[in-house]
């Protein structure tokens, strides 16, 4: 039987291949910003899926990827050199860290999700950025870590194939998770949990289960983050990291895969594009703080969508499919 | 006699100082369609928070098909066969009409969450059942047409339709309607009573009616509870309810005094 998802993964995954192929001659400040395009991606797909399709406001993504990019980093580190004598060995160590990280962050997604889902709406999203904060304060204590220091020393594993192949398996999870018949759990969950209830739907198991999906993309991507930038930091996975994948959610519109994905691409090449403004010389001077500071223009923006579109960019578009 | 698909044994339910229900016994057999009523606030729509799992009783037992069901949470008691549509309706704003009824089908999914990730023959297979089961189930209601409408779109009457429509495809024994005439005007009312007699025939279900209106119940119901300040006040068939002085004093004499 042939899936046209399935069909499209295949496609991506193919395409990721012959385009990282070609990576090789773009310059290192470019690639740099694609790969972040990719991660974010990642990111902002999987949290679309708790705070988008699910409806729980969770502020601690970025928890989660320091889960994943700290276990894959620790893991390569530690025991990269087992398999590390042929090209293939490395390669698969780096994936199989990557899911492990994966699975860690999966694990803390449980953890946190299964007490903290008590709460709902505010409160939900100041117990998932205190556990953001908590992840932060045990790394930057956790001496085999690096603690302040940070942790470095991993080869530079993730390209361009790595990085795109795994935002489209994110994307591939979202959607086929969301618009099937087992899916549509999260949607209802959203909509009117009493309602859910009557309809012979386990809130709570959906409520964890999109916490641990969730979680589990954002280890992946900080697997792929860590080996990246080779360098990691406690401070990067910080709440202001949270709060930028929550603004693609929102801009995007919360629901809306393509949406945060555009959100992602928008919002990666923006501060980019901004460092590149604020040096112009014709720039007048009152406007330079503004450019030189990407989170004053994050808030506008918010603003202004909020008053003119409250369901974000793409909010409305998913409800309208003909299909499903 | 066999036990009566639904139960409700001296069954209490109190918050703080204020006795909602007390000492309320109730029964509802298979197939058959009974009919709730009582003045406002008497307690109609904690009963059915009882029976759903939406409250815990203080005192009293709840069984449905032999079995208890105090103590389970609202999801699986649904999977036991009780099925509910709600005063204000709650339909889920955000999806289409047809989305709205394949989350009902949720429960009976065979297969789980690999299923829909790996999306193999089987899982085509039984989506596209599912499909047909829910189009099958919206042609009857005629709601068809509007399958890919979103549900707010719909006009009041069928958006009530719908949550029964809903309701059904969870597949129960019992379905409970809490007020499904509030806001119809008489048109609609009429139609509503068919449709109720009708789903209640065509499924084979027990159906168990909240209602106000007077001309509602009295027209499709076998058998009438009348409840007041949380307790039974007279039950019986219509005509007797009709007659009953302590229901004339209680519900239809206030009316008459107003």
């Amino acid at each position: 039987m042939i899936d046209r998802a399935k069909v499209l993964l295949l496609l991506a995954v193919v395409a990721c291949g012959v385009l990282s192929a070609f990576s090789g001659n773009i310059s290192p400040y470019y690639y740099d910003i694609i790969i972040g395009i990719g991660i974010n991606i990642i990111l902002a797909a999987s949290l679309n899926l708790v705070n988008g399709y699910t409806g729980q406001f969770s502020l601690g993504h970025a928890g989660f990827m320091a889960v994943g990019a700290y276990s894959s980093a620790w893991l390569t580190l530690s025991f990269g050199y087992v398999l590390g004598l042929s090209t293939l060995g490395t390669t698969s160590m780096y994936v199989l860290a990557l899911i492990a990280g994966g699975l860690a962050a999966a694990l803390a997604g449980l953890t946190v999700g299964i007490p903290s889902l008590r709460v709902r709406g505010d409160y939900l999203a100041i117990v998932t950025l205190g556990f953001n904060e908590i992840i932060k304060g045990v790394i930057q204590n956790a001496e085999p870590l690096g603690a302040q220091r940070g942790l470095g020393g991993m080869l530079q594993h993730t390209n361009f194939f790595w990085t795109f192949a795994f935002a489209a398996l994110t994307v591939y999870v979202v959607l086929s998770l969301v618009r099937s018949t087992y899916g549509s759990g999260f949607l209802a969950v959203r909509d009117d949990e009493i309602a859910a209830e009557a309809m012979g739907i386990n809130t709570t198991k959906y409520k964890v289960l999109a916490f641990v999906i969730g979680a589990f993309f954002a280890g992946v991507a900080g697997g792929l983050y860590a080996h990246f930038k080779q360098f990691i930091h406690p401070e990067g996975f910080n709440f202001l990291r949270s709060f930028d994948i929550v603004v693609m959610v929102i801009l995007g519109g919360m629901g809306s895969t393509a949406g945060v994905c555009l959100a992602a691409v928008l919002l990666t090449i923006l501060p980019e594009w901004l460092r590149a403004v604020s040096s112009y010389p014709w720039l007048p001077d009152w406007l330079r703080p503004i450019t030189e500071n990407r989170m004053i223009l994050y808030s506008l923006l918010l603003i202004i969508l909020m008053l003119t579109r409250p369901q974000g960019l793409f909010g409305a578009v998913n409800l309208k499919r003909k299909k499903t | 006699m066999t036990a009566p698909l639904l139960q409700l044994d001296a069954v209490t339910m109190q918050f703080g100082g204020l006795r909602c229900v007390s000492d309320f016994s109730f029964f509802v057999g298979e197939s058959e369609l009974v009919g709730l009523i009582g003045p406002n606030g008497a307690g109609k729509t904690t009963v059915f928070n009882l029976i759903t799992g939406v409250y815990r009783p203080t005192a009293g037992k709840i069984a449905f098909a032999g079995k208890s069901v105090i103590g389970h949470r609202p999801y699986r008691i649904t999977a036991r066969g009780i099925a509910r549509t709600f005063q204000n309706t709650r339909l889920f704003s955000s999806l289409s009409v047809f989305d709205n009824v394949r989350t009902a089908c949720n429960m009976h999914l065979r297969h789980g969450i690999s299923h829909a990730l790996l999306r193999a023959s089987g899982f085509v297979r039984e989506e596209s059942e599912i499909e047909s089961s829910i189009i099958e189930l919206l042609e009857i209601f005629g709601l068809a047409a509007e399958r890919d409408f979103s549900c707010r779109a719909l006009p009041y009457g069928d958006q009530r339709r719908l949550e029964i429509v809903r309701a059904l495809a969870t597949r129960p024994k019992l379905l409970l309607l809490d007020e499904p005439a509030a806001g119809m005007n008489p048109t609609e009312k009429i139609e509503l009573m068919k449709l109720i007699r009708f789903t209640q025939e065509k499924f084979g279900l027990a159906v168990l009616l909240v209602e106000h209106d007077m001309r509602v119940v009295m027209g499709i119901c076998e058998r009438i509870t009348v409840l007041d300040y949380g307790k039974k006040i007279a039950e019986g068939t219509p005509d007797e309810i009709r007659h009953d002085p302590k229901v004339i004093a209680a519900y239809l004499g206030k009316e008459a005094d107003a």
